[in-house]
Order: structure tokens, then C-alpha cells, then sequence
């Protein structure tokens, strides 16, 4: 048994830079010479843009470059891209709108940016900036996710006609009609998945620098993945070429997805520190963040369940329509419709699923991926619908779950939404789950809040998610513009310590520590020996980042194989010197031992020889560094049960989650004390949406009405019960780790358990997040 | 945030010299509402005069009613033992630890944000606000959404909150903001029953209906019935005027019933 290797609650070993303030965050990076940008943005949610006259701010104080977007054409930088193809209705791929990185002809929401302004100081930019003048003509503008199709809606993109992206479908159409022809009985819901501002604890930031004695490149930045950052300023907007150009990603205070794109701002820094020949920095502030940073979810959806006459479901249809914001960015078209229609089996049988799903331009911030993308909107309208039927049918929520569920003797499972399941057991972590809240306690419980005046309700979430993105030819065939394999370097160093490269990003998830186990596990090296490295082109081979829980699940195998090359490596070097013959060569716990003799070599003492190779094999390479490119056969399918429990005032519409209790399937843990912090954070995540956070724009004015935390709610300690964690793993068949990833589970499986309960608390069918005190007293009092 | 003068005034006399110097001058007591408008540039004073060391932080209690500073802290108030309990409540339920440790009472007041929690106390123990100039009674100092009885150069000295019998403050903060989305805070003072709402229109203000019930019964069944007309009441995304009419009557009862 190998010390601090899988299975172990390690502590970080990050944190001791992060809880003694020696992070090192793109805000904390400052270059000689060093200049400042500020941008001038939109007030407006949708204008002409008449003119923009910069003279009088190009004099100001300070001021060393003032540039609009023909500045950047004539440099040949292009705009930013849309990194998904995805094909619709008739054949029809989506519309790609084009985005300049400075917007010339309309601004098309509040804060699109216009002006850049780059000065010696902040102060003298955002004072150059107040002397931009720019002569706007307001036009009507459409923030309405249901509405922005509508007959007579104001126009963003004439490349979209009708405000409309993409129409998408997926499914059998006709077997479902066949299915609703013949149900039982039917259930329906429609509701709204509220969208969301991801509020990562650090704001975006970057800081640009060029050398022009070697016409290299840096770029600073708050990136999840730094070497796509590179790959699509490099080969689409033309910002330098990949060799003269290095991305630097160091610590990033967390992402959820938000940080996955190419934005304005991080372009103009990489772009203008050449064209002054000076660093350049922007950070984000976080009302800037609010309008810029790119959003979450945003669906408006009806859906639709046929049952036979034991609620068996039998056919589902969802019709939806989905808010891509202003400009479709990298993955956003993807969301909507790859990453959310695929995921609507949930883990049930039902045979006939069709979905129509419309994404919308409207005049707000760029929509995108956010923690669990697309997976909890379907989660949500497939676990509210389940309860709605449920109530259909006269069943418990959990026996019309057990009626449905994929079982595990059936794994693997072909959904008829593209997904093949290849592992897992629902019935288990449902049972689990239940036990763990005492589901069979509950009309106890609330019939004892009800004596104190409460309202009580339990509400149940059985979630499925499709993680480790993602085999690169599935996702290629699908329209996705990049391969989501991912890589690895495992490096001995002479002494015997190693470096491992990582080409994911760590932004919270604890990296350093897990990966440094993993490492331990396989070569039996010391994990206070190991070090990851990540977050730096010019440190490390190419990889493709952090998002879709993929870091351990791709990632991971990545170094595992990589470590499965140096042990291999290693017997040669171990049988030369130990003269015995490669096929007795045994490797465990760090040595290489002759196989029924005593006769045994370190694995530094092999890295030694490797790096000094006196007396070495015939045929063998000195150095024992190796790299190892993993590309996934399938998605990893994270899945569980959760129970939430909730107590209402009625007189105030005042919730306390009083228990939240997880059950999740994600096979092996690495470190059991990181996942388990992962989950809360999830939680966290997806209680706020279901409670407290709402971003809001102004139907009329396409104002940003949620635009700082004064107004939008993020989750705070009070907010959340102590939750009860526990697992019930199943083996994946695709995954030679057994991990299946964790990060965004919570986020998913969290909402329509909140929801369930509320639900549940009120007798009533539905309501809509986030359900605020106000949405819940009204709730309440139109059911009591 | 643009460029000013900074000045620290030694005395409240010299605060107020100095501001009547400036081209367009402004106090700073703890800086909790001047500073984020300041750094969001939406105001300009010339000169920003800091009381901090003005010498108007304090607490004292002569036995019928405390005297605070106008410069003491949420946080020092609410860590007073010369302060009633119910006060001591009030201020540990503003904002967050970081504004409790800087935000000032005079600061808090003299802003008179529709939202904020003093506003109501002071309206709800009758108590007096002393400037450099005169005292003013609660009751006439809230006039308006950001605006009080302090004339030009008038520069709060000290709230006087006299004792009450019972007294308490029930509030329902937003949920973002923590401001108060609703709170009201009952009394029974030397003047008889006094409700004072917060958070629900312009400024903090009497409740006469809600008064008129207590002050033959006093308990949180004589406020059955009541309902609070929606008109004037303030609405947004975290509360509709109804909601918050409605909560108006809930809290006035927990409040009684905290009381006692």
C-alpha cells in the first residue's frame, strides 16, 4: 500500500501558498513599463454606433493609446469565434453572427465594448475614457428569451434571421407522437431555467507583453485551458503565431466555465502590448464582470412525459428555447444542444425522447458554458417532470423513479439520445440516499413542523451526467471544433523527484495534490517529491484545459499512462543492471524487484542510471522523462441520488434547507476529502440557482438590473445546511482509473432536488426558479 | 475614483470650518457608502473631510437614555454594555463585519438610506440627533429618499436614544444586500407606542396605523387584520410593493413578540 496514494484525504498542497497570500494571480503579475487598459462600453442594450470620435482622449493625461476596432482589422486581428458547428433542422448549421473584438457598426448590450483607452495609470484611463465621445442611435432592443423570435422583435444580427441562431432537433418525432398517442396518461411542465453570472472569486484579467528583440508574445491571463486560449488567438485571430507566442495561465480563482473563452479583453492586451511596445493589464472589475463575463443557462422549456398505465414512461418531448445572448461564443451553440439533448434519458428507459430546442440572439451578455453545461438544465426539466408525472400517476416520487430506472444489469445502455451509459446503479444510489435522509421518517418530520407553523417538503433529484469530455472523434462528428483528448508528461529528474505536466488547468479543483497522488500510486515516489505543473505554454507539451469534469477522468489517464511508459522504461533500464531478464522485472512501490529474488533497484536509483548511463541497455534512450496523449472511448457517467429537505415560513416565504443528503456514483475517489469539497461547492452552486440568484434584464430598458452583489445573490455559509455526503460507486467500463469526475455534480443534481421540495412543502405542481421569499409566499398563498 | 483634497478634521468645529472652506466639500464618518460611490465615480467632491479623528466617538449612558457618538462603530455598538440590548441588535444585524467595524452611526443616519437599519431605531425610541448647530428629533430629521433635516455645513454630533420599556427590531433582510428589505421596530417609549418602519418607502417612518393598535393592546394579535395599502411602497426585483406591505405587518408583530 502506497503512502498518500488513491483513496487518501491528503491535505492540498496548494494551499499553503493560497492560505498565506503567495498565489500568484494575473492581477498580482506587473511587467516593467507596464500600462493600463479600460474599456468604454455600451450603455446602451442596442445601438448604432454613429461615430466615435477619440482625439480628445488620445491628448489626455497619460494616455499612450486610444484604439477602436479598425485598429485591430487593420492589423489583420480577427474576431472572435464561434467553436462549434452545429447542424439543425433541415441540415442547417447555425448561424455564426460576426464579433470584431471592438464592436464598429451597433452595440448589441449593455457593455458590449466599443474603445479601448490605454494610459499610464487605471485613473488615466478610465479619464481618457470619459472623453471618448461616441454618438449612439437607440434602437429597440429584445433581453426575452421566449420573445426574441417574435414577429416584429428588434433585429441584433442580419445573419440571424428572427433573432434565431439554430433550430435543433433531436430524436424520433414520430415515435414520440406515436408514444403520447398511446399513453395512459401524460404529465407536462413548463418552466424556466434562470440564467445565471458564474461570480468566479477572482475577476477575469490579463496582462499583454511583447519582446521585440526575440518577437515573442506573453499573455497573462485568467484562463482554464491556456494552450486553446493560444491555439484560437493564433490561428484565428491572428494575434501571433503559436511558437512566438506563450499564454500564461498561474493561479486562477476559480472558473466554472466562465474562463473557458476567448475574450475582447484578453485579445486587446495580448494585441496592443505589441502595438505600443509595452505591457499592457486589464483587470476586470466586478460590475465589469457582470455585464462582460459570459453567462449561464437562461432556458425557457415545456416538457412533456406519456406513461402507460403503471407510469412507465413511454415517450418525452421537450420544447425549448434557449437565450446565446448577444454573439455566440466558443462552445455556447454546443450547450444548448449537444451538451443538454444528449443528457435528457436522465437514468431512465423511457424509448422515444424528441427534442426541439431554438437558441435565440437577444441583447444581453453572451450566454455559454457554466458548471455542468447544459446538463442541469436538462436535469432540471427531466427531475421536475419525473415529479410532476409522478403526481400524475398517484405515485412517490421515488417508486415512479424505481419504475423507470435503468438497471444495472442492463449497463451499458444505449439512450435514444446519442449517449451510451457505461456504467452505473441508480437503484442503488437511490436506496442509499433514502436511508441516508430518512425518507421514511419525513411525514413525521412534517407533521411536527406543522406544529410550529411550518411547512415541510422532501423532493428528490436523480441525476445523470456525461463527463470526462470527450472522445474527439464523437465530438468532431457533432460539429465541435477541437479534439478533447489530453496529455501528460511525467518527468524523473536525476535525483529522482518528478515534474508532471499537465495540459489541464487547476482553478480550485486541487490538481497539484490529486494528480501528485496519483502519481505516488503508480511509481511509488513520494507525493512531497511531485510537483504538476500547469497553466504555462512554454512549460509543458499541448493540452486542451479544465471543464466538462474531465481533469481526472481524461487527464488523469493521460498520466497514468504516462507513468505506465516510465515504468516500462524502467524495467529495461532495472534488468540490464540488475542482470536479469525484462520479462522477470517486477515494479511495485517504487522499486524494481528480479522476480522470487531479493535482488531490487529504486525507481531513483533507475532515474539515476537513466540520467548517467555508464552501464545502461543496448538500444535504450538515455532520460526518463515521458509523455502520453490520452483520447477517451466514451463520456464518463457521474450519476447519483440526492434528498433535499425543506422548511417554509408561510407567513414570510422564508426557506432553511434543514437536510441536503448526496449520494453519488463517481467510481474511484483519488482524494476523497477534495471530492467531498467539490460537492458542497456544487451544491452550493446549484441551491443558488434554485434560491437566490437571478440575472435580470430589463424587459424595456435592456439593463442589466442584477448588476453588482447589492442585487444579485450569491450564496453565503447561511444559506446552506451541513450536508451529508456519501457514495455508492459503480466500475465505468471506459475509464481505466475508475474515475468518472465530480466538479459540477452538485450544480446539477441540486436544483430540481430544491425545487422538489418546495414543490413538495406547498402541494402545488411547480414553480420557477429562483424561488425568492416573495415566489415562495405567493406560491403559498395561492395554494393554501 | 477622481481626484480630491483629503483633510482630517481635528474637532467637529473644524470639520465644519473646513467644509465650508471647500469648493464642494464632503464628511466621511466611516466611509461605507461615500467610498463605493466615490470608487464607481459617481461623485466628485472637491475635498472629502474625514471625522475619524474628530473626537466624536463614544458611548455613554446617564441611566435614562445612551448617548453614541456619531462616529462609533456598528461594531462598537453592538459590543457596548452601555447599550440597550435592542440597539446592541441593531447594529449587529447591519451589513457584514467588515461595515460593522467601519460603518458610524452619524454616518448611517445622516445618509438616511431607505433601506438602512438606524433610521428606524432612532424613529423608533424617539431619539435626538445633536449637531454642531441644534439638536432635532427623529421625527423630524427623515424627510426624503436620501435626504434629512441637516442643513448645509450641519454635522451630526451624537444620537441620544432614550430608554424604553420594551423595545425590539425585527427585520427582513434582502436577501443580496442584507440591507433591509423590510424592518420595523417597535417601542413602548416615554411617549407611548412607536413603530418605525424601514425599507419599505422613501425613508424610515412612523407607522400610525400599526401605533393606533399597539397602543391599546399591546401583542402581535392586535396587529391582525391590518393590512398595509401597496401605494408609496417601494418595489424591485427582490420584493413587489405588496410583498413588502405585507411583510411590513409580519414584522411588526415578531417584533412585538420579541419585546415581550
Amino acid at each position: 500500500m502506497v503512502e498518500n496514494g488513491i483513496g487518501a484525504s491528503l491535505a492540498r498542497k496548494e494551499d499553503v501558498r493560497f492560505l498565506t497570500g503567495k498565489g500568484n494571480y494575473t492581477d498580482d503579475i506587473n511587467r516593467p513599463g507596464q500600462t493600463y487598459a479600460y474599456l468604454v462600453r455600451s450603455p446602451h442594450a442596442h445601438a448604432t454606433i454613429n461615430s466615435v470620435d477619440i482625439a480628445a482622449a488620445k491628448t489626455a493625461p497619460g494616455v499612450v493609446g486610444v484604439f477602436v476596432g479598425q485598429d485591430l482589422l487593420d492589423d489583420a486581428v480577427g474576431g472572435l469565434i464561434c467553436g462549434a458547428s452545429v447542424t439543425g433542422k433541415g441540415g442547417e448549421v447555425n448561424k455564426v453572427p460576426p464579433r470584431n473584438v471592438l464592436t464598429m457598426d451597433k452595440a448589441r448590450f449593455v457593455g458590449d465594448p466599443i474603445v479601448v483607452v490605454i494610459a499610464e495609470t487605471l485613473a488615466q484611463a478610465k479619464d481618457g475614457a470619459e472623453m471618448v465621445a461616441i454618438d449612439y442611435t437607440e434602437l429597440p432592443s429584445t433581453v426575452s428569451t421566449s420573445g426574441a423570435d417574435a414577429d416584429g422583435a428588434p433585429l441584433l444580427h442580419e445573419e440571424c434571421p428572427n433573432n434565431v441562431a439554430l433550430d435543433w432537433e433531436l430524436g424520433d418525432k414520430a415515435a414520440v407522437d406515436a408514444a403520447f398517442a398511446s399513453a395512459a396518461k401524460t404529465a407536462e411542465v413548463e418552466l424556466v431555467n434562470n440564467r445565471m453570472v458564474t461570480n468566479a472569486m477572482e475577476p477575469r484579467a490579463a496582462v499583454g507583453e511583447y519582446n521585440s528583440g526575440t518577437d515573442e508574445t506573453t499573455l497573462y491571463l485568467t484562463s482554464q485551458n491556456p494552450h486553446v486560449h493560444r491555439l484560437v488567438m493564433s490561428a484565428f485571430m491572428n494575434i501571433a503565431p503559436e511558437h512566438k507566442f506563450r499564454v500564461v495561465a498561474p493561479d486562477v480563482g476559480g472558473g466554472f466555465g466562465s474562463k473557458i473563452f476567448t475574450y475582447n479583453e484578453e485579445a486587446i492586451c495580448a494585441w496592443a502590448a505589441k502595438k505600443i511596445n509595452r505591457p499592457v493589464k486589464w483587470t476586470s472589475d466586478r460590475s465589469e464582470g457582470f455585464l462582460s463575463d459570459a453567462h449561464g443557462r437562461d432556458h425557457v422549456t415545456k416538457a412533456e412525459m406519456a406513461m402507460d398505465a403503471d407510469g412507465k414512461f413511454i415517450g418525452m418531448r421537450v420544447t425549448s428555447q434557449a437565450n446565446m445572448g448577444a454573439y455566440l461564443q466558443v462552445f455556447s451553440i454546443s450547450i444548448p444542444t449537444l451538451f443538454h439533448g444528449f443528457l435528457l434519458a436522465g437514468q431512465y428507459t423511457t424509448p422515444a425522447i424528441y427534442l426541439e430546442m431554438r437558441c435565440v440572439m437577444t441583447n444581453t451578455a453572451p450566454v455559454d458554458a457554466a458548471r455542468g453545461a447544459g446538463r442541469p438544465e436538462a436535469t432540471y426539466l427531466l427531475e421536475r417532470l419525473v415529479d410532476v408525472a409522478a403526481g400524475v400517476m398517484g405515485l412517490d416520487p421515488a417508486e415512479i423513479r424505481r419504475r423507470n430506472f435503468i438497471k444495472a444489469d442492463q449497463m451499458p445502455y444505449q439512450t435514444p439520445v446519442v449517449q451510451c451509459y457505461d456504467s452505473g446503479d441508480y437503484d442503488a444510489s437511490l436506496d442509499k440516499a433514502l436511508a441516508n435522509a430518512d425518507y421514511d421518517g419525513f411525514s413525521a418530520r412534517q407533521a411536527e413542523a406543522k406544529g410550529r407553523g411550518k411547512l415541510r417538503g422532501i423532493g428528490l433529484s436523480s441525476y445523470i451526467e456525461a463527463c470526462g469530455v470527450a472522445p474527439s472523434a464523437a465530438v468532431g462528428s457533432l460539429g465541435v471544433g477541437v479534439g478533447l483528448w489530453e496529455s501528460a508528461q511525467v518527468r524523473f529528474n536525476p535525483t529522482g523527484n518528478v515534474t508532471v505536466f499537465t495540459g489541464t488547468h487547476s482553478h480550485g479543483q486541487g490538481h497539484e495534490t490529486a494528480f501528485a497522488q496519483l502519481v505516488t500510486e503508480r511509481l511509488g515516489v513520494p507525493v512531497e517529491n511531485i510537483d504538476v505543473v500547469h497553466g504555462d505554454t512554454a512549460k509543458g507539451q499541448f493540452g486542451m484545459g479544465t471543464y466538462g469534469s474531465r481533469s481526472l477522468a481524461v487527464g488523469g489517464i493521460a498520466i497514468a499512462n504516462a507513468c505506465d511508459k516510465i515504468v516500462a522504461k524502467g524495467k529495461k533500464i532495472a534488468a540490464h543492471t540488475l542482470e536479469a531478464a525484462e520479462d522477470d522485472i517486477e515494479f511495485a512501490e517504487g522499486s524494481f524487484t528480479v522476480a522470487g529474488t531479493d535482488k531490487t533497484m529504486s525507481i531513483g536509483e533507475v532515474a539515476f542510471t537513466a540520467y548517467v548511463p555508464h552501464n545502461y541497455p543496448e538500444g535504450v534512450e538515455p532520460g526518463l522523462d515521458e509523455i502520453a496523449f490520452f483520447d477517451p472511448l466514451n463520456f464518463s457517467f457521474p450519476a447519483g441520488a440526492h434528498v433535499c429537505e425543506v422548511e417554509i415560513d408561510p407567513d414570510t416565504g422564508t426557506l432553511e434547507i434543514v437536510k441536503y443528503t448526496a449520494v453519488d456514483d463517481f467510481g474511484t475517489l483519488i482524494n476523497p476529502m477534495i471530492v467531498e469539497g467539490q460537492v458542497h461547492g456544487g451544491l452550493a452552486h446549484g441551491i443558488g440557482q434554485a434560491l437566490l440568484e437571478g440575472c435580470v434584464y430589463d424587459d424595456d430598458s435592456g439593463q442589466l438590473v442584477s448588476g453588482s452583489f447589492m442585487d444579485y445573490c450569491m450564496p453565503r455559509a447561511d444559506n446552506l445546511p451541513s450536508f451529508d455526503v456519501d457514495y455508492a460507486p459503480t466500475v465505468p467500463a471506459h475509464n481505466s482509473l475508475g474515475v468518472k469526475g465530480c466538479g459540477e455534480a452538485g450544480a446539477i443534481a441540486a436544483p430540481p432536488a430544491v425545487i422538489n421540495a418546495i414543490v413538495n412543502a406547498l402541494g402545488i405542481k411547480h414553480l420557477d426558479m429562483p424561488a425568492t421569499p416573495e415566489v415562495v409566499w405567493r406560491a403559498a398563498q395561492a395554494a393554501s | 475614483m477622481y481626484d480630491f483634497n483629503f483633510q482630517s478634521a481635528s474637532s467637529i468645529d473644524d470639520a465644519a470650518a473646513k467644509l465650508s472652506a471647500a469648493e464642494d466639500g464632503t464628511v466621511m464618518a466611516g466611509g461605507q457608502t461615500l467610498i463605493p460611490v466615490l470608487k464607481q465615480r459617481l461623485a466628485s467632491p472637491s475635498d472629502v473631510i474625514s471625522l475619524a479623528g474628530a473626537g466624536l466617538s463614544g458611548i455613554t449612558n446617564n441611566g435614562d437614555s445612551v448617548t453614541i457618538g456619531a462616529t462609533t462603530t456598528h461594531a462598537e455598538v453592538a459590543a457596548s454594555s452601555d447599550v440597550p440590548a435592542v440597539l446592541r441588535s441593531v447594529a449587529e444585524g447591519i451589513g457584514d463585519a467588515q461595515v460593522r467595524n467601519r460603518g458610524t452611526i452619524g454616518g448611517s443616519i445622516a445618509n438616511n438610506d431607505p433601506a438602512a437599519d438606524y433610521p428606524a431605531a432612532a424613529l423608533g425610541l424617539g431619539a435626538t440627533i445633536t449637531t454642531n448647530q441644534r439638536d432635532i428629533a427623529a421625527d423630524d430629521f427623515f424627510t426624503g429618499l436620501f435626504e434629512t433635516a441637516l442643513n448645509d455645513g450641519e454635522i451630526i454630533k451624537s444620537v441620544t436614544f432614550p430608554n424604553a420599556a420594551k423595545a425590539a427590531y425585527a427585520k427582513f433582510p434582502n436577501p443580496a444586500s442584507r440591507y433591509a428589505l423590510v424592518g420595523v421596530f417597535v417601542a413602548q417609549a416615554a411617549d407611548g407606542v412607536r413603530v418605525a418602519v424601514t425599507g419599505a418607502t422613501d425613508c424610515a417612518h412612523r407607522g400610525p396605523r400599526l401605533e393606533a393598535a399597539l397602543s391599546g393592546n399591546w401583542s402581535a394579535d392586535a396587529l391582525d387584520g391590518i393590512t398595509i395599502p401597496a401605494d408609496h411602497i417601494n418595489a424591485d426585483i427582490h420584493g413587489s410593493a405588496e410583498y413588502r406591505a405585507h411583510l411590513v405587518v409580519v414584522m411588526a408583530k415578531r417584533a412585538v413578540a420579541a419585546a415581550g
